[in-house]
């Protein structure tokens, strides 16, 4: 039965983050493998996310990976200690207090040259 | 209030459950390190041709990036399969869904390691 709640939310995140950096892997490989072809190739590839308008989606790939980590690690948690299951609640909010504590200042740095004159 | 999530008990689906676990702690070394180096001390403005070049003219880098390559991949292929057998309902287009998944992923593989392996700086 679905009562909503952190859970539910969280593992949404979980899958939608993870289909999303498997997709930027794809792209990243095949960015990657313009090496190949020289330096011409490879900078005009890459040139894509040197663009202004890429810095916050670049910002949001490190936000998701990140998600995808600690969440990760919160499940981890829950298989090697089921009793936490309990304190689930607690776990989630303190898991997400940490995740906002990281993730302000790397965008603040990620999208330092969009500040900049 | 959650339940705890049941442990599959045999066959490859322990398997893959265990390999999901190791494969995301090696991760979280491998990748953070990733995303700290390429993204908060360099940035996109600074990597190019000539960036890459000289992180790849010793082997270190290239093993790093082929650790990540193997893992990152596998994981999140594993990943997929584990969507699909939750959203495909019959066991047929499953298995196709299946045998297409490995098919793009062993071919993203290949183009990775081979870009990996066969690169010479200039």
């Amino acid at each position: 039965m679905y009562r909503g709640g952190p859970g539910m939310l969280a593992w949404a995140l979980h899958r939608i983050t993870g289909v999303a950096v498997l997709l930027f892997l794809f792209m990243h490989i095949v960015e990657t493998s313009m090496l190949t072809f020289g330096p011409e190739a490879y900078n005009a590839a890459f040139n894509i996310y040197r663009q202004a308008w890429f810095k916050p989606i670049e910002f949001l790939l490190v936000a998701a990976v990140l998600y995808h980590a600690g969440n990760g690690i919160l499940v981890m948690i829950l298989d090697v200690w089921p009793a936490s299951t309990r304190l689930y609640r607690r776990i989630f909010w303190a898991g997400a207090a940490v995740y906002v504590v990281v993730i302000v200042p790397v965008g603040f740095v990620m999208m330092r040259s969009l500040f900049r004159p | 209030m959650i339940a705890a999530q049941p442990r599959p008990g045999s066959g490859v689906h322990r398997l893959v459950w265990i390999y999901i676990r190791v494969s995301a702690v090696l991760m979280v070394g491998l990748v953070v390190g990733h995303l700290y180096i390429m993204h908060i001390v360099n940035s996109t403005d600074a990597i190019d041709f000539q960036f890459v070049a000289q992180r790849f003219a010793t082997p270190f880098w290239r093993i790093y990036d082929a650790l990540i390559l193997f893992f990152a991949l596998s994981h999140g292929l594993l990943g997929v399969r584990g969507i699909f057998d939750d959203y495909i309902g019959t066991p047929r287009r499953r298995a196709v869904a299946e045998a297409v998944l490995w098919i793009v992923g062993a071919a993203f593989f290949f183009l990775g390691a081979l870009v990996l392996i066969t690169f010479r700086p200039p």
